[in-house]
């Protein structure tokens, strides 16, 4: 093997180096970038390029409307996280048993989650519309006189409407892993059907949990992240509006860099988000045991 | 229930059970419905007060305006664009999945280091990405995005790979070494005709991915390469004659992603969930 075992040593290297070049071109050339600007002053406007020091993560600190971005994403999270895993859940328990065209039923069921978000966000534009939109009709059957509800306008309702649309897109994905997850669990373990509800509970609490604990982590890793740079819903939705209502840390930061050109502040934002979430998700690996 | 025999029973819940599920399926279905209605309808149907549920009759004209302004062109750059990158992104990351499996290339820490990629926030490194650029005069260009798409479509690629290559018995891969082939040989027609299927999968779902951005095609192109999903956003905004347009932008952007899906249902659960579920 000695006259082989020489090529072969940088095979490996050869196999993983474009990829890495690439990961790295695009990954870690930004973040490098982000840095040296984030201590210098360039905005698009001006020429000015002078050192700032640690000017512009001062700035971080004050700047209000960045911390109500990270509430404003941090609240569609806690809202929206919880109700697609439980209505995921419930949704996989129906039809985890035998059911007359389950296949046909799961994949109509799925197809909100393969569509792009900012065309979820347009259908729901155009679901929404206080008149032409069949929202405010079906509302208006029950309430039984015409609902005129500005659904993305009003203070009051564009965060349920985010909500909805984003619940609508994505609990779908939650019920997909969560079926496969209690499949792959012993049978007579999920059937609630057979077995009373104080029995029910306790092997969904000591076993069905635990064996599926794994899956669902990976899933709400996924949805966390994903919700935590959510972008295209509210950009076809509100914009971030009315005002700044609804403007997330992505869309914040969109902002910043393209309607504001402000360069170097941006590149401040990026980096404190990009640290915040490395830490985050290096930590939340390892602990779930991802990387094994 | 007390009193009703136990298979009676069964069958009431079967039949409770499955009126949730006709419930929950027109609650997901219908705004999706309700896209590719509005595409085919007249423009009195959509803006009839109240909503008219369905089209009288079906009509191409909202689409054959598309096509008559050249917008429907978007919907040819997304396809360029998102199988080109494809392409890129499934022999890069193959190959370099192959290496991490086998040779346990860089350890653990690489492994997750490339899954932390996936991770970041686009808009948080859009940015940086817009000025490099500008920079190498790359803005609206298939070159830029393509080798941007390849590069936020490899850790998925590695990671889903990993998985697939794991699987392959190590035995099949020392007995064509022992039969003479060199490294490449063996990764040729060895391991890829093994993952096959899961290359298959794969691919498909890194051009999902690909096809349905919208951030990075709203910041760095401008007309000649502009995506779908940028073009369905122009015509956001007061003018609600565009209603016809938003739909049938979206449903040219949408159907051949429920068509790729549809012919891969038995990959979906993997696909998605980035592997967490062997299916």
């Amino acid at each position: 093997m000695t006259a082989i075992a020489h090529p072969d040593r940088n095979f490996k290297y050869w196999l993983i180096s474009p990829a890495i070049f690439l990961l790295l071109l695009v990954g870690l050339f930004p973040l490098i970038f982000s840095l040296v600007v984030s201590f210098m002053r360039v905005t698009m406007l001006e020429t000015d390029t002078s050192f700032a020091g640690l000017a512009n993560y001062a700035q971080l600190f004050h700047d209000a409307r960045l911390w109500q971005s990270l509430l404003h994403t941090v609240l569609i999270m806690v809202i929206a996280l919880p109700v697609e895993l439980l209505l995921g859940l419930a949704m996989a328990y129906l039809f985890l048993d035998r059911l007359p065209g389950r296949q046909l039923l799961v994949s109509l069921l799925v197809l909100p989650t393969i569509i792009s978000p900012i065309v979820a966000g347009a259908t729901w534009r155009l679901l929404f519309d206080n008149r032409y939109g069949p929202i405010n009709q079906i509302i208006g059957w029950f309430a039984g006189h015409p609902v005129p509800a500005l659904w993305t306008v009003n203070p009051g309702l564009v965060y349920p409407a985010i909500i909805f649309c984003e619940i609508w897109q994505w609990t779908p994905f939650m019920f997909l892993i969560l079926l496969a997850a209690l499949s792959n669990v012993d049978r007579s373990l999920t059937e609630a059907a057979e077995i009373d509800g104080a029995r029910f509970w306790r092997s969904f609490r000591y076993v069905v949990l635990p064996a599926i604990f794994p899956v669902m982590s990976i899933a709400i890793l996924i949805r966390g992240l994903d919700l935590f740079r959510i972008f295209d819903i509210i950009w076809a939705l509100t914009a971030g509006g009315p005002g700044t209502m609804t403007e997330t840390i992505s869309v914040y930061t969109y902002v910043q860099g393209f309607r504001q050109f402000e360069t170097s502040y941006t590149a401040a934002i990026a980096f404190l988000v990009i640290a915040l979430l490395t830490v985050i998700v290096t930590w939340a690996i390892r602990r779930m045991g991802l990387a094994k | 229930m007390k009193g009703v025999p136990f298979h009676r029973r069964k069958e009431t819940k079967l039949v409770l059970r499955y009126l949730i599920a006709a419930f929950l399926v027109v609650i997901f279905v219908f705004p999706i419905y309700w896209l590719f209605a509005i595409s085919f309808k007249t423009p009195a149907e959509i803006f009839a007060f109240p909503p008219v549920w369905y089209p009288k009759s079906i009509q191409f004209n909202n689409y054959a305006v598309l096509f008559k302004d050249g917008d429907a062109k978007t919907v040819g750059n997304s396809l360029v664009l998102a199988s080109v990158s494809t392409l890129f992104a499934m022999i890069f990351g193959t190959i370099a999945a192959y290496s991490l499996v086998r040779f346990k290339t860089g350890g653990e820490n690489l492994a997750v280091w490339i899954i932390s990629q996936r991770m970041m926030p686009p808009v948080a490194i859009a940015f940086p990405i817009f000025l490099f650029y500008v920079w190498l005069g790359w803005v609206d260009t298939y070159i830029g995005l393509i080798i941007l798409y390849t590069a936020f479509s490899l850790p998925y690629v590695i990671w889903m790979m990993r998985g697939y290559i794991e699987e392959i018995p190590l035995e099949l891969e020392e007995s064509a070494l022992i039969d003479g082939c060199n490294r490449w040989e063996v990764l040729w027609k060895v391991v890829l005709p093994m993952a096959r299927s899961g290359l298959f999968a794969t691919a498909v779902f890194t051009f999902v991915f690909s096809w349905n951005d919208f951030l990075f095609a709203l910041i760095l192109t401008r007309t000649e390469v502009m995506t779908y999903t940028v073009q369905v956003t122009h015509y956001f905004g007061g003018q609600s004659n565009f209603w016809s347009k938003i739909a049938a932008m979206s449903v040219l952007g949408t159907i051949p992603v429920f068509i790729t899906v549809a012919t891969l249902q038995r990959y979906l659960v993997r696909g998605i969930s980035m592997g967490a579920v062997k299916g």
